[in-house]
């Protein structure tokens, strides 16, 4: 089990005031979701937080030892990232693209086992697009693509999964079955860490909240805590309509 | 990425070098058949026809060999490193600082091994000023990278039209024959051959690596490869394959850019596969496209840069149209 912490953590964004610290605690078990207004600096905590940019200061843990301490290729056993933007320079089949999540659990000289192989279709399968496996991925569409991006994460199974609005192009269905298998995945003793911008999917799916404002400002908690018409209303500066259904809040423009 | 059988398209492309190898000793001035140039190999066969195929033809087929492999090889490192099919060994002014180095050389009157080495040095400090520009005040993307190259290149273009400007006309030729690659002056094949060799068994360890940082460098550092060092090694790497090719033999075009793309469309994009592939296909190519410009306009030599480019220019224009 793995747990991310972060200490006094300010996100570098140029220009901008550094704001509050953040003391995050991303335990097993938690299903996190991030929201804020575009620009607020989502992605680049998500990139921050998985060791890809240097913080402006403070720093992140890995159970107790500072990330910046622990080998890249551990890291990447742990913790792992969709992005949001995804390159494709080079044609790649979608089975190939999964594979890639193999690559911290193998050795320079070793090649892709039939084990490997088996993670990645079982992932492919999970995602639904299995189907897909012998297909270039520059052929797919959005939603797609997306969800080949989540299945190569799944193959490289690590323990806290960071994912950078993993709904992004999805169709209602396949939203429903990713943030389900996230939950799956919390379930599994694993945390999750993703930005939304949706406020129904967090209200439904997420434990915990992080709202980032633009100024910098920044608060954290239970979900039920943190979704509050008032406080969202001023995060998106968007009068709400919130409405309770099935137990979970639900919210609309108002 | 899931090698089914690495091997077969690699014995095939070997069996290939070994066959146009075999083409290439056997065809000049003085013809000799299939026949008796296994009898030489072998260690039959005539006085005459030894020397001819063991003492000329031999070395110069297998400087092509090198010169082919080291230039598709480096091509498809660049490639890699600038996330860019359309990539080759020279975009980044390699070669225009090595033929700096050469030209230079033939100016001040020097011939073999002071042009060689000065054509080293040129690509070289071409790699240097090309990497220390690009690095600049941080960011290090491959887009800059390229700009910087491209830019550095049309400079190196500058600086040999002037050279060729100043040089009296008798020793044009020669400069000439070298910017458009020429195996005649190839020395020895073996720095190139054993340069190539050890390249290819270094980045078997790193091909997968590759494959990861074909996907962005972000992606490859959340996936734990160690981007920067590995994108430096990459670059002296090819920058060493490419100075040694163009040491050997001049600035032979477009091996680079085509032997890796064509082995692409075929082979897939597994570095591990294409990487090897690149080393044979490349060799095998030029070894071909020399023996041509050897029996074009016999006993007038081609430089063999034209035959690549005759070929490289319609296949790469095609790949292109093909792509969307």
């Amino acid at each position: 089990m793995t747990r991310l912490t972060t200490e006094a953590l300010i996100i570098d964004i140029p220009g901008r005031a550094s704001g509050v610290p953040l003391n995050l605690a991303i335990e097993p078990g938690q299903v996190w979701g991030v929201l804020g207004p575009n620009g607020v600096g989502k992605t680049t905590l998500l990139h921050t937080l998985a060791g890809l940019r240097e913080p402006r200061s403070g720093q992140m843990l890995l159970n107790g030892t500072p990330l910046v301490d622990i080998r890249r290729k551990t890291v990447s056993q742990r913790m792992g990232l969709v992005f949001q933007d995804r390159q494709d320079g080079f044609p790649a089949t979608v089975l190939e693209t999964a594979l890639i999540g193999r690559h911290p659990w193998l050795s320079p000289w070793q090649m892709e086992s039939g084990e490997d192989l088996a993670i990645a279709e079982r992932a492919l399968e999970t995602l639904d697009v299995i189907h897909l496996k012998d297909r270039l991925v520059n052929t797919l569409s959005g939603g797609e693509r997306q969800r080949v991006a989540i299945a190569t994460l799944m193959t490289q199974s690590p323990e806290i999964w960071l994912l950078d609005e993993p709904t992004n192009h999805l169709d209602l269905q396949h939203q429903t079955a990713v943030m389900k298998l996230l939950r799956q995945q919390a379930a599994c003793d694993r945390a999750v860490f993703m930005c939304l911008h949706d406020l129904n999917l967090a209200a439904r799916w997420c434990d915990q909240i992080l709202l980032l404002y633009p100024d910098g400002q920044a608060c954290w908690g239970p979900a039920r805590d943190m979704l509050v018409t008032s406080a969202l209303e001023s995060l998106f500066g968007q009068r709400l309509l919130s409405a309770e259904l099935d137990g979970f809040p639900v919210f609309v423009p108002g | 990425m899931p090698i089914s059988s690495p091997y077969k398209p690699l014995l095939m492309l070997l069996i290939a070098g070994f066959l146009a190898a075999l083409l290439s000793v056997s065809i000049g001035s003085t013809a000799i058949g299939f026949e008796d140039t296994l009898r030489v190999i072998t260690g039959s066969g005539t006085d005459l026809q030894q020397t001819l195929i063991l003492e000329l033809r031999l070395p110069r087929t297998l400087s092509a060999f090198a010169t082919g492999g080291l230039l598709a090889v480096a091509g498809a490192l660049m490639q890699v490193l600038l996330r860019n099919p359309l990539a080759d060994p020279y975009v980044l002014g390699l070669s225009g600082g090595a033929a700096v180095g050469a030209l230079l050389a033939m100016l001040a009157g020097a011939a073999g091994f002071l042009v060689s080495g000065s054509a080293f040095a040129g690509a070289m400090l071409a790699t240097l000023m090309v990497f220390g520009l690009a690095h600049g005040s941080g960011s290090w993307t491959p887009s800059r990278l390229l700009l910087t190259g491209v830019v550095v290149a049309a400079g190196w273009g500058a600086i040999i039209t002037l050279i060729l400007s100043m040089t009296p006309a008798s020793r044009l030729p020669g400069m000439l024959y070298w910017l458009m690659g020429d195996l005649s002056h190839a020395a020895t094949p073996w720095p190139g051959m054993i340069i190539l060799v050890l390249v290819c068994l270094m980045v078997f360890p790193l091909g997968r690596a590759l494959n990861v940082l074909a996907r962005g460098s972000l992606q490859a550092a959340a996936l734990g490869v160690s981007v920067r060092p590995l994108e430096w090694s990459i670059y002296l790497m090819a920058s060493l394959l490419t100075a040694t090719a163009v040491t050997m033999a001049g600035s032979v075009g477009f091996v680079g850019l085509v032997v890796p793309h064509m082995l692409r469309l075929v082979l897939g994009n597994d570095q591990r596969l294409i990487l090897p592939a690149c080393a044979l296909a490349g060799g095998t190519l030029l070894v071909l496209a020399d023996t041509l410009a050897r029996v074009v306009i016999a006993p007038e030599q081609l430089p063999v840069g034209v035959i690549t480019a005759l070929i490289g220019v319609p296949t790469f224009l095609y790949l292109l149209y093909r792509s969307r």
